[in-house]
């Protein structure tokens, strides 16, 4: 009986360069979903206990690379990252999504061009920041976005949509990089 | 169109997915009667004006939303969270 | 020709383009139009209709003429606008609507039979013999008629759809839009411009007037500049706003190279946009309107204002000898650029009486009109009516002027009505017609360059006050702010056909006639005339008509109606509308993580929702995908059978309440399930009527995972969703999909616990996994969850692990399974395994089912409310005489079953109404050795052992067969427990 093998979401899919925009899949370690039964305030207090980073409001994505919780819904984030301490499970609904959204970045002069064609809503530098997130759509496809730096953004879709994501990206990227 | 969601701000048409007349909130007991049951379930008004929908924030945070519009102008004229609607009713 | 010292065209750098296979040179900046008419070609289309022979009218997109077809093979592209066209190198064009040529085409025989092809002639003359429309009728007049065709074949062509957002869109870049642009653009507002012409500047292009101390051309070049150097504008040329919608959205077409040869490589030959806008500023400018005489619609006759752009703009002369005529002082323009520009003028005709031409250097006649023109390919001459008599003008060109219309259209979009302005003969935009949206400059009827400066500059720093934003002064530039005086002239008087709309051959005459048959209202004479229903939407004529009809019916033209527009402004091809739908893009695809492997196995893969399942894994030697399932169904009943079922939706359901919004929304109770076991569950609607099935898993006290269907997992979800947000929010309860984060496979079979066995570190038998029970395991080292539940009425389990596992523990299972003598089964043999047992699917629940009908009305829980348990109560769904599920299976052990087919009493009249019920499933049982299906037969759970009569009609099939039980395989269920 051997060990079962880990394939990544994005396997054979990452990375694409085209024009000055590049997609790479991300390796979010452990993401977890996370809603609090009632008021987010315990939860809070949990999490910033726990992870050092509290809960988000409305459209935030908070932490670093090393922890992040990301605004997911209404009553929902995700923490990625670390994995979710045991004690959070006593204020909210804990439940592990490492295995259910593929994360890819997308980065590059004219990253917002190549999003406007997919996503409807506003990313621009002026009305979308570091540290904002939207649930939203991406083509056809549910989809979390986070603005992680100056031209780079996360996208989380559905695992099994990998391939979609890809293929709306690339079309996307490529007639941003036809104008030239 | 667009519906001012008050968690995500406002967003195109696409993203909402609708419901219909917000009498749907207003679940009878199961004794209430053939009568009230056939209200609910339905019997629903056709306005010109004012009428208030459910409509869920679907490709977005997932919340009903309780709209106010207009269905001649096609104004929408209030947005709220079908928990806050409810919640004022118990 | 063109004329030495005019126009803004690169005279540096000359482009070659082929028209009707022979090639033309034109200058960088020309369109097709501009280019045809500096060679000398004024023939460039043929009508509708008549098939007469047509030249350019205007110089815009509102052009009803010189429509052309661009490019060749797959993407070649009908009715394009010679005048928005414009020319690269390489490009090639052709006429349309002509046949075998644009100067002999042999349909123009239509045009001698006009006096039978007049309004309404559709409605009257094809009304009889029946038969004779189908016939001849109708392939005669679609081959006779039509604009130009479609390659009818696919179109590799690349077209782009996007979001743009923006707290002003400002629409046109005219003397209005520069300016409102400008004076928001340096208040620091968020600035779209937009407009549909390659460069900005509007009529500031057409015009020899100056702006300040520059051309206009300049002055609108020197404002794009600053407004490009802005970050908070974006000016987006070559795009058509095309719709205003709801919420300040709208539609916009830009060209994004149409105008290049670039093919390819995702370059995308237009972008559809849709723009989210606070507010917007409507400054489209207006359209010149004709004057309708006999014959008024011979090549060169054109609009003054189309006359003036050429020469000014392009620096073509549309004839040697130009004539024009008009209603109103600004036709006197385009005489005197012409003879500025040393162009011979022949004469200066004004329908008004005591009109002065100062400095005038060519005849003018006053008082006077046009009324016929001669010439059938080229004008040749025009006769002047005066009180005089007449008299015939030598001239190849005609620049006509009936006033200008207001470019309302958007403003109608919303079911605004534009107001006649009685002092320009014209409607204008309606106040509020498009919530947030002002209107500026021609627009508004504001006709004098600085009136619409002046205008457009109040437009920009309101909307930027409304938008919060400190105004900042901007100088308003010294223009021309000469008064449009004007008095209607529509049609002049007299015999022969006058025509209105040109691409549609509408003529006064239709008009008339519909006003006399008593289609008075403008909306009936639209639609028996045809007026203004082309691609053109009547932009020239529609107006023109309207004054025609109140002339004729005796009315004013507000008390006759309004001109109304819908979407899209211009033509949009539905390729950009729906870019990036084809292929690959039409629709998600969902891929389990055994997809590759199964498709490696060669199984054809088939769509379940948006994922992808494999049908069958054929194996050497089979040749059909009968003998593949029936192995497969074998797997399963004799040894094990391996199958990937992870689509299926599961929901992760936590909290203190979880238990009370499981026994709400199900029909049965699971507050009363233990830990560690699961629960077939069924869920209705509030109408009663079943909504989905599945099992749920108690993982913990307040823990569990409900399984959904594959095709309802997001129905069910928002279902959830809505009982605990809008009927109990203080429940405290969260839920998440969990579908994609396990890839779950179905193990079954005889030797399905032998199987796992050989995979799972801690052995499991009867005892720790009894039927129905769950727990987490550990798979190969990994932590997953088994169920052991059955969809195939075999000992079976569901073993699940994170999806990353998911294709190596696939192929883990498989290389079991293999040595066992099974292996992996797809759909076809999971539905023959379900019908053996009549489990249902969406085939049974499709929307009309209730408990009672699937036998299932006993799983209404009595000791609790749940949805749809109040009205399924309903005396009308409990009915005996509902169709209720069974089994059939032929008489004939051959016969062959169809799903669809519906059910008679044998020896009944097979007709409506009469029907017993319909088939739902069917597949071919190896065990029993025939078909079996499930049905819905009315009162048929008392009919068991009955035959009726099984027909469908669409395939053909009849026979005999026998209403059963709907469980063919292990009736008892003692396998599943084993
Ligand atoms: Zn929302």
């Amino acid at each position: 009986m051997g060990e079962l093998k880990a394939v990544s979401a994005c396997a054979g899919l990452v990375p694409v360069c085209i024009g000055s925009v590049t997609v790479d899949g991300m390796d979010l370690e452990c993401m977890t979903s996370l809603s609090p039964f009632g008021d987010a305030l315990a939860l809070d207090g949990a999490l910033k206990k726990a992870h050092g980073v509290g809960w988000p409001q409305a459209g935030q994505a908070l932490g670093d690379a090393t922890v992040r919780v990301i605004w997911f819904g209404r009553n929902e984030a995700v923490l990625i990252g670390p994995e979710a301490d045991q004690g959070l499970g006593d204020v909210a609904a804990v439940v592990d999504l490492s295995d259910a959204w593929a994360a890819v970045s997308v980065e590059g002069a004219g990253t917002v061009d190549v999003l406007a064609r997919l996503v409807p809503v506003d990313l621009r530098a002026a009305a979308f920041g570091e540290g904002q997130t939207v649930r939203t759509q991406l083509g056809h496809l549910g989809a979390s976005i986070t603005k992680l730096g100056p031209e780079r953004f996360m996208i989380l879709v559905f695992r099994s949509m990998a391939a979609t994501l890809i293929h709306d990206l690339k079309q996307a990227m490529a007639g941003v990089a036809s104008r030239g | 169109m667009r519906i001012d969601c008050p968690l995500c701000g406002a967003r195109d048409r696409r993203e909402f997915y609708y419901q219909g007349a917000a009498v749907a909130l207003n679940r009878p007991a199961p004794d209430a009667g053939v009568e009230a049951w056939d209200d609910y379930v339905h019997l629903r008004d056709n306005p010109a004006g004012e009428t208030r929908d459910l409509w869920h924030h679907e490709a977005g945070c997932g919340a009903w939303l309780v709209v106010t519009r207009d269905t001649v102008s096609h104004a929408v004229s209030r947005v709220e969270l079908a928990t806050d609607v409810k919640g004022a009713m118990a | 020709m063109r004329v030495a010292g005019k126009g803004l065209v690169n005279r540096d750098k000359s482009v070659t383009f082929r028209f009707d296979g022979v090639s033309y040179t034109g200058f960088e900046g020309d369109t097709v139009a501009s280019a045809l008419l500096a060679n000398g070609i004024t023939l460039m289309g043929r009508s509708f209709k008549y098939h007469r022979p047509r030249g350019v009218l205007t110089a815009g997109s509102e052009e009803p003429n010189a429509m052309v077809t661009v490019g060749e093979g797959a993407g070649a592209e009908p009715n394009v606008r010679a005048t928005v066209q414009e020319i690269y190198e390489g490009l090639m064009v052709r006429s349309q609507n002509a046949w075998p040529s644009l100067d002999f085409d042999v349909m123009a025989v239509n045009d001698l039979a006009a006096p039978f092809l007049g309004a309404g002639f559709y409605y009257k003359t094809f009304m009889w013999p029946k038969r004779f429309w189908e016939a001849i009728y109708e392939p005669v007049i679609r081959k006779a008629a039509g604009l130009g065709a479609l390659s009818g074949k696919h179109n590799e062509d690349t077209y782009e759809k996007a979001f743009a957002f923006c707290d002003l869109l400002v629409i046109g870049a005219g003397p209005a839009g520069l300016m409102a642009a400008l004076a928001a653009g340096r208040a620091g507002v968020d600035v779209i411009l937009c407009d549909e012409d390659m460069q900005v500047g509007g009529r500031l292009l057409a015009e020899s007037g100056a702006v300040g101390h520059l051309s206009g051309a300049d002055w609108a070049a020197s404002v794009m500049a600053e407004l490009e150097a802005m970050a908070n504008v974006r000016v987006m040329t070559r795009t058509t706003v095309t719709g205003a919608y709801d919420g300040g959205t709208f539609g916009a077409l830009e060209r994004v190279n149409q105008h290049t040869g670039k093919r390819g490589g995702g370059a995308p030959l237009e972008c559809f946009w849709r723009i989210a806008a606070k507010r917007s500023v409507l400054a489209a400018g207006a359209l010149e309107r004709p004057i309708a005489f006999q014959n008024n619609d011979r090549p060169g006759v054109m609009t003054a204002g189309a006359v003036r752009a050429y020469l000014n703009r392009w620096g073509v002369s549309p004839g040697e000898k130009v004539t024009v005529f008009g209603n109103n002082d600004d036709a006197h323009r385009t005489a005197l650029d012409l003879a500025a520009a040393g162009v011979h003028v022949a004469a200066l005709i004004d329908s008004r009486q005591g009109i002065t031409v100062e400095a005038a250097s060519f005849p003018v006649i006053v008082g006077a009109q046009v009324c016929n023109a001669a010439g059938r390919k080229a004008l040749e001459s025009v006769t002047v009516r005066t009180s005089a008599g007449e008299q015939s003008i030598q001239t190849d060109c005609l620049a006509v002027s009936g006033g200008w219309n207001p470019t309302v259209h958007l403003t109608c979009h919303m079911n605004g009505r534009p107001t006649w302005r009685e002092d320009i003969q014209a409607f204008v935009p309606t106040a509020g017609s498009i919530p947030d949206m002002a209107v500026a400059g021609a627009c508004d009827g504001v006709f004098s360059t600085l009136g619409c400066l002046k205008d457009g500059l109040r437009a920009g720093q309101e909307a930027a006050e409304a938008l919060g934003k400190r105004v900042v002064a901007v100088d308003l530039p010294v223009a021309d702010d000469a008064a449009y005086a004007l008095e209607p002239l529509w049609a002049v008087a007299g015999k022969g056909r006058a025509w209105l709309d040109f691409q549609n051959d509408v003529s006064v005459k239709d008009i008339k006639q519909a006003a006399v048959e008593n289609f008075r209202s403008v909306e009936h004479m639209k639609r028996y005339t045809t007026q203004g229903m082309a691609t053109d939407q009547g932009k020239n004529s529609n107006v023109m008509a309207l004054a025609v009809l109140a002339d004729a019916t005796g009315r004013g033209i507000p008390e006759t109606g309004t001109t109304t527009f819908r979407p899209p402004y211009g033509p949009v091809a539905i390729a950009a509308m729906g870019a990036g739908a084809q292929g690959h893009g039409f629709a998600p695809e969902r891929f389990t993580t055994s997809h590759k492997r199964s498709v490696e196995r060669g199984a054809p893969m088939i769509e379940a929702g948006l994922w992808y399942r494999p049908s069958y894994f054929p194996k050497a030697g089979e040749t059909t995908w009968r003998q593949s399932c029936d192995r497969e169904v074998g797997y399963v009943r004799k040894a094990v059978g391996v199958c990937d079922v992870s689509t299926l939706g599961k929901i992760d359901i936590q909290g203190p309440d979880a238990a009370e919004l499981l026994d709400f929304v199900y029909t049965n109770l699971f507050s009363t399930l233990q830990v560690g076991r699961v629960r077939y569950g069924l869920m209705l609607r509030e109408d009663g009527t079943v909504m989905d099935d599945g099992t749920c898993a108690r993982l913990g006290e307040t823990h569990y995972v409900m399984t959904t269907t594959t095709a309802a997992a997001g129905a069910v979800m928002r279902h959830l969703e809505f009982v605990t947000q809008c009927l109990h929010p203080e429940w405290q309860v969260a839920f998440t999909s969990v579908t994609e984060q396990w890839a779950q496979f179905a193990v079954a079979g005889p030797k399905a616990r032998e199987l796992l066995n050989g995979v799972l570190a801690q052995p499991v038998d009867g005892e720790s996994f009894p039927f129905m029970g769950c727990g987490p395991v550990e798979v190969a080292g990994v932590q997953g969850r088994l169920f052991r539940i059955s969809f195939s009425g075999e000992h079976a389990y569901e073993v699940a692990v994170p999806s990353r596992y998911g294709a190596s523990l696939f192929d883990l299972l498989l290389e079991h399974a293999e040595r066992m003598g099974g292996g992996a089964y797809g759909m076809e043999a999971l539905n023959v395994l379900r019908i053996e047992k009549g489990f249902i699917t969406h085939a049974e629940i499709d929307g009309r089912r209730t408990a009672f009908d699937i036998g299932a009305a006993r799983m209404i829980s009595a000791k609790k409310d749940c949805v749809g348990k109040t009205m399924a109560a309903r005396a009308g769904l409990m009915d005996e005489m509902r169709p209720q599920m069974v089994g059939i299976k032929p008489v004939d052990a051959a016969a062959v079953l169809s799903a669809g087919a519906h059910l008679y009493e044998c020896g009944a009249a097979q007709v409506n109404g009469n029907g017993l019920g319909h088939v739902t499933s069917v597949g071919y049982s190896p065990d029993l050795g025939l078909q079996i299906g499930i049905a819905f037969v009315a009162r048929g759970a008392a009919r068991h052992g009955d035959v009726v009569r099984f027909v469908d009609a669409v395939r053909g099939l009849e026979t005999d067969v026998e209403v059963c039980a709907p469980v063919f395989v292990d009736p008892e269920g003692g396998r599943v427990r084993g």
